[in-house]
């Protein structure tokens, strides 16, 4: 049991997928316009990686080494396509927003990644713990990012129409480059500096 | 013909693939620190994103629309990607050895780029005719080569620059795409 714990917190912060190991920046920087967009991405990624890190690791035995990667792929996009249909079925908004993002979660290095590197060498419950980690260990560095982009970008931060506080001085005068682009890069770029600074993370 | 122009224009400059699409971001920074190697990279994404296009135009107009089966547009355009990619290198390293030495441990990787799958995507959702489609393809990829070289230099000086500790690396890289991001800004006015 200490074990499954131990999966679990692994991903949160010491080998955390976006900000330690640099994977799945793409959707990270892309959908971290608000907060709605990067909840709604996170949710997608946990479900994919949950369940293809479930699936592979109950197949790891049955299948063969040589095209474990092709399987693991089709167990992949499978899994996003389904998330895809039913998006675009019952939050058409937010599939709007998150865009060629979602059909994009195939490629993310995070998912392909755990299902060869964990799920496909343990249990489906340690499995699971890691997928479980990593996917809200994505989630917490996408909603920090996105959490400053709104707040500086547009001066208010509001999640799911209910507003939750205005900074002052900025709702008149937001500053638009952090909704642009390049604010995505300016944000990460300093935020993963101060985090070494801080000796959250190591320096390289 | 202004059409195509103004598509690859668009695709390469003022919607750039790394800068404003965020597409192919891990090679943008895993390839980027020796110029040799970002070209190589460039050059092989050029290739594999214009054959997949081309490939992948086909078969969704062929095969998947005909039938009424686009759901499964996902699965099988990754499918397509990645066995082309195998052939590609297959073709490779049979008729072009030293082409095959400067590309070689790119093309595996580059399956994984959603640079690839994105394009693809982007001309099936714009509903591009297949000369557009080609343009696109081009255009994306010119787009993010230029962008890997010019990105490269700078990250080849970066390093001998005296920089605080806990921006060295992936910091300071995310910085300078910033600012290049900000440059390529200006291209929007050409459209």
């Amino acid at each position: 049991m200490k074990k499954v714990f131990e999966n679990l917190k692994n991903g949160l912060i010491k080998s955390n997928p976006v900000l330690v190991l640099a994977l799945g920046l793409c959707p990270t920087l892309a959908v971290s316009t608000s907060i709605d967009n990067a909840l709604g991405m996170t949710a997608a990624v946990l479900f994919v990686l949950i369940s293809s890190n479930i699936v592979v690791s109950l197949i790891r035995n049955y299948t063969p080494n040589r095209v474990r990667i092709a399987v693991f792929i089709v167990i992949i996009a499978t899994l996003v396509t389904i998330v895809d249909l039913t998006m675009q079925a019952f939050l058409p908004e937010l599939s709007e927003n998150l865009g060629i993002f979602i059909p994009l979660i195939v490629v993310n290095c995070i998912i392909l990644g755990r299902a060869e590197a964990f799920a496909s060498k343990n249990t489906p419950l340690n499995s699971t713990a890691d997928a479980l980690g990593m996917g809200m260990g994505f989630g917490i560095a996408i909603v920090i990012i996105s959490f400053f982009r709104q707040v500086l970008g547009t001066g208010e931060l509001s999640v799911f129409d209910r507003e939750i506080f205005q900074a002052p001085g900025l709702t008149d005068n937001p500053m638009a480059i952090f909704i642009l682009p390049m604010g995505a890069f300016l944000v990460i770029g300093v935020l993963l500096a101060l985090l070494r600074y801080t000796g959250v993370i190591p320096n390289e | 013909m202004n059409d195509l122009v103004t598509i690859f224009i668009s695709m390469a400059l003022i919607n750039n693939f790394v800068l404003a699409r965020f597409l192919g971001l891990c090679p943008f920074l895993g390839v980027s620190k020796k110029l040799s190697s970002a070209v190589s990279m460039g050059l092989a994404v050029i290739m594999v994103m214009t054959v997949a296009s081309i490939v992948t135009w086909l078969l969704y107009h062929v095969l998947l629309v005909p039938f009424g089966v686009e759901y499964i547009t996902t699965v099988m355009f990754i499918l397509v990607i990645a066995s082309l990619v195998q052939i590609l290198e297959l073709t490779i390293r049979r008729t072009n050895i030293p082409l095959y030495n400067a590309l070689g441990i790119y093309l595996p990787l580059i399956t994984t780029n959603c640079a690839v799958l994105g394009v693809t995507l982007i001309n099936t959702r714009e509903d591009f005719t297949f000369l557009e489609t080609v343009v696109s393809a081009l255009g994306g990829g010119i787009g993010f080569t230029l962008v890997l070289a010019m990105m490269s230099g700078i990250r080849e000086r970066l390093q001998l620059a005296d920089t605080p500790r806990s921006f060295k690396g992936l910091p300071n890289a995310f910085l300078v795409a910033m600012l290049l991001g900000l440059c390529f800004l200006a291209f929007g006015g050409m459209v």
